[in-house]
């Protein structure tokens, strides 16, 4: 036996498998959702549209938490960081380089993704609450650091940076805020299907390994390193990309927008809309961004409380997230048993 | 007598897989019983029933008290020891931690310490590491000491499963021999769970074979063991 | 040299704050294996319980008792109602659960005592420790308290049975189990200590930050780092632990430049990922062998 006074656990996954099967939405729920998403904007307030605009964003951001969590099972409270990153990165091309907005959002990309990867190297030995911990550091420091006196000429500083809003292109009759939402909606569902394609490919099934038993992984010829840092920058990227389309929209950056409470707000829409199940990731962004002003709403000085508390009440009814919810009513509505579901 | 274990029709489920299909038998007190079978055949799930760790239906009933809805340590403290697959030894404490957890639920101070007298007896080798971590114990003084723990609760009824796992042939004799005077001295219900069958049916009065989750075989210990027909087809020799 | 004998003494100092919160960290690890994220606002409120006690006229010692009694109560009911239910989800889950708590806490608090901060008293008075002009008589009575909570921690866990029970439920559940051990419950009495000491590390800190429902919100993760870096099964290298972010604090201010209030945190947070990558068990802890 171990000569050593040590501990000796059998890993139980932190993050629980979510089958392939139930990975996605069923085909009719599918399309049937695609249409609403097309046609409501034609039909709805200006405002409404902005409010639909920022769902779509900060549902890729929580999908790319789910990539990284969900998928490779590394907890993450620092994905504000890369939000930050690629927002500021889009505002400061636009209104220091001048770039058109577009270009702007794959470099925007791109830098987060590299800062991800960059991230997640020394974050390889880190794991749990260890991990919870270091990209906590992260999403603490940036902030600060965009405060800093020597990059004001760049970053705005406290101030922040004012990003001009585009017009749609072509001369084309509709508002700003319809085209960004088109503009936004396109890029959202190309990078949608890409993460189910990436999840369901050798790499996802990659990430799912490590997740589950990094050790047998690993043992099984799974490059750990490799892929856990691969899934920290395609994390980082997709958030960067999100941040850039929401400094756009937003029309606005600074540095306390980007504090650690995005990076919980994030989570919290990560496990609201299911951990794994990325079209969760949008049901956990409504929740995130519209619950807290329905908390406010019910009771002004108490919101805080009444958040937390619509939160309990949702984690004690579907404990597993909305995958929960929206699987038992596919398994209904088509009368097949439900996709297995882990306990 | 009195039945000390009595089963019926139970059946043990692993979420949606059935590990058992209706078992039935009961264990007489101070009986020695061994539950033979291959590999995932059901025996450490049966184990697992009786303390409910593990989802079942049925009856089990414990010198009549029905187990229905007990959690695990309820059903421990009705005095049923289990030493578990493994062991189960508290590593990071020492031995004589382990023991004194073995009496956690008991509050008769005086007779708790004689009682760890009384294991040191039984098991000198405890003795003499008894300020160390259990965890730099060998295999055999590790098996030794759950045994030892098991028997701290002062058991009506002992459950064993594959004590002789990874353990050297002399050292399982010891075992084995230790174990049956427990069973005649201090009048002990005992049952063994193990894929060692010759061993385990020296020591036994009655076995019981199973095979994927049902009784196929049950009688005296020393039958089975000479009927050649029944050691080749279901216990390998 | 003697301006760094200095802030080493203040680091300490500060660092005692830390080392108090950091105990009930670990002290609630040990139960759960998770970190409260609402045990901050928890022991704020126990805080704010005893201010409300010695506003009613209760002097403070009798406050103290109360509010001890009161954690300990509130620790055990918040888990018995709010997690034991969720015992079986996952873990992210129970994580969005304590961040939910930390929302209900900080917002009641606010409500009802609002965000002016208030002034705490302390039982050991203000005036300099010893005539040094870096330690007060505050501050030493925080270690003083701290390392008696310490000792009577492990005496609690190695001499007592109930300790005995607690370590054994911490360490393999199911075997605590099979000798008889109700491990739930085992759980919602560690809630309940980690209560209590939180509460008097809120009692303690109040007096230097003063009262206010966001004052645990800084104190807490430097708890956290404290903790891990001690090793999060080690209440030993809890406190030593709080002492060297204490310390280390001090001396990143003062010695690298550029770094300001708003980057201490991070400079102390990467000190102390730096050290996990080194050793990932922490200083003091045990290292844990995971098996397949």
């Amino acid at each position: 036996m171990s000569a050593a006074a040590e501990d000796v656990v059998t890993e139980v996954p932190t993050v629980e498998a979510v089958s392939k099967r139930a990975m996605t939405l069923g085909l009719g729920t599918s399309i049937a959702l695609l249409a609403a998403l097309i046609i409501v904007p034609l039909f709805v307030k200006n405002f409404i549209i902005f409010q639909m605009t920022m769902l779509l964003i900060y549902g890729l951001a929580v999908l790319a938490l789910n990539i990284l969590t969900g998928g490779s099972g590394q907890f993450s409270l620092g994905q504000s960081a890369f939000y930050a990153l690629g927002a500021y990165t889009s505002a400061i091309l636009m209104e220091h380089a001048n770039m058109n907005y577009a270009l702007s959002l794959p470099i925007a990309g791109l830098i987060s993704f590299a800062a991800g990867f960059l991230f997640g190297l020394p974050a390889l030995r880190l794991s749990g609450v260890y991990l919870a911990l270091a990209t906590f550091a992260l999403a603490t420091t940036i902030p600060q650091v965009l405060k800093l006196g020597f990059l004001e000429p760049w970053s705005g500083g406290v101030q922040g940076l004012v990003v001009t809003k585009p017009d749609a292109p072509f001369g084309l009759p509709i508002s700003q805020d319809m085209w960004l939402y088109y503009f936004t909606l396109a890029i959202t569902l190309a990078i949608y299907v890409g993460s189910v394609n990436l999840l369901r490919s050798r790499s996802g099934r990659a990430f799912m390994a490590i997740r589950d038993n990094e050790i047998a992984a690993s043992a099984m010829g799974v490059d750990v390193a490799l892929y856990k840092t691969l899934a920290f920058g395609v994390s980082a990227g997709i958030t960067g990309i999100a941040g850039g389309l929401g400094a756009i929209v937003v029309q606005f950056v600074a540095p306390d927008g980007y504090t650690i409470a995005l990076a919980i707000s994030l989570f919290l829409g990560m496990v609201v809309g299911g951990v794994g199940w990325l079209p969760g990731s949008f049901i956990g962004a409504a929740f995130t961004i519209f619950v807290p002003n329905i908390a406010e709403d019910i009771h002004k000085g108490l919101s805080g409380a009444v958040f937390g508390a619509l939160l309990f009440i949702v984690i004690f009814l579907v404990p597993h997230g909305a995958r929960q919810l929206i699987a038992s009513l596919e398994g209904r509505l088509s009368r097949k048993s439900p996709d297995r579901l882990r306990r | 007598m009195t039945a000390m274990l009595n089963i019926r029709d139970l059946r043990a489920y692993y979420g949606q897989v059935q590990a058992l299909r209706g078992i039935n038998f009961s264990l007489n007190e101070g009986s020695m019983t061994t539950l033979l079978g291959a590999n995932g055949a059901g025996k450490t799930t049966t184990l697992r029933a009786i303390c409910n760790m593990v989802r079942w239906t049925g009856a089990i009933e414990v010198e009549g008290k029905p187990l229905n809805g007990r959690t695990t340590e309820g059903v421990v403290r009705l005095g049923i020891a289990h030493v578990p697959q493994g062991r189960g030894t508290f590593t990071t404490m020492t031995v004589e931690e382990n023991l004194q957890l073995g009496a956690i639920t008991r509050t008769d101070k005086k007779e708790i310490a004689s009682d760890i007298e009384r294991m040191y007896d039984h098991f000198p080798v405890l003795k003499k590491r008894y300020t160390q971590q259990a965890g730099t114990l060998s295999g055999g003084e590790q098996q030794m000491l759950a045994v030892a723990r098991a028997l701290m609760l002062r058991p009506r009824l002992m459950l064993l499963d594959e004590p002789s796992f990874g353990l050297a042939p002399l050292i399982v004799r010891d075992l084995f021999k230790i174990l049956g005077k427990i069973n005649r001295e201090d009048k002990v219900t005992i049952l063994v769970v193990e894929q060692n069958a010759q061993l385990a049916l020296e020591l036994a009065d009655q076995a019981y074979v199973i095979e994927t989750g049902r009784i196929v075989m049950s009688g005296n210990a020393n039958e089975i063991a000479n009927n050649e027909d029944v050691r080749k087809s279901y216990l390998g020799y | 040299m003697e301006l760094f004998t200095n802030q080493v003494l203040a680091g300490i100092a500060t660092g005692a704050i830390y080392a108090c919160m950091a105990l009930a960290v670990v002290m609630i690890y040990q139960a759960i294996d998770h970190l409260n994220f609402a045990q901050g606002e928890m022991a704020m409120f126990s805080t704010f319980i005893s201010w409300q006690s010695m506003q009613w006229g209760v002097p403070y010692w009798g406050a103290f008792l109360v509010t001890l009694a009161f954690s300990f109560a509130g620790g055990i009911l918040i888990e018995r109602l709010l997690f034991k239910p969720l015992a079986k989800a996952p873990v992210l889950t129970n994580v969005a659960g304590f961040i939910a708590l930390y929302a209900i806490i900080n917002s009641v608090a606010g409500l009802i005592w609002d965000f002016t901060i208030k002034q705490y008293p302390t039982p050991f008075g203000s005036s300099p420790f010893l005539g040094s002009q870096l330690i007060s008589t505050h501050q030493a009575g925080m270690i003083g308290v701290t390392v008696l909570l310490l000792i009577a921690l492990y005496f609690f866990f190695q001499f007592t049975r109930m300790g005995l029970a607690m370590r054994a439920a911490a360490s393999l559940p199911e075997s605590a189990r099979l000798v008889g051990i109700n491990t739930s419950w085992m759980i919602a009495l560690g809630w309940g200590m980690a209560a209590a000491i939180g509460a008097i590390a809120g009692m303690l800190i109040a007096p230097v930050v003063f009262l206010e429902p966001n004052m645990m919100g800084g104190v807490l993760i430097y708890g956290f780092a404290a903790a891990v870096l001690g090793g999060l099964t080690s209440p030993l290298g809890a406190v030593i632990g709080g002492f060297l972010v204490g310390v280390f604090e001090n001396l990143a201010g003062t010695y690298i430049p550029g770094v300001g209030n708003e980057l201490k945190l991070p400079i102390a947070l990467a000190l102390i990922i730096t050290v996990l990558v080194v050793r990932p068990a922490g200083l003091f802890g045990q290292p844990i062998v995971k098996r397949v």
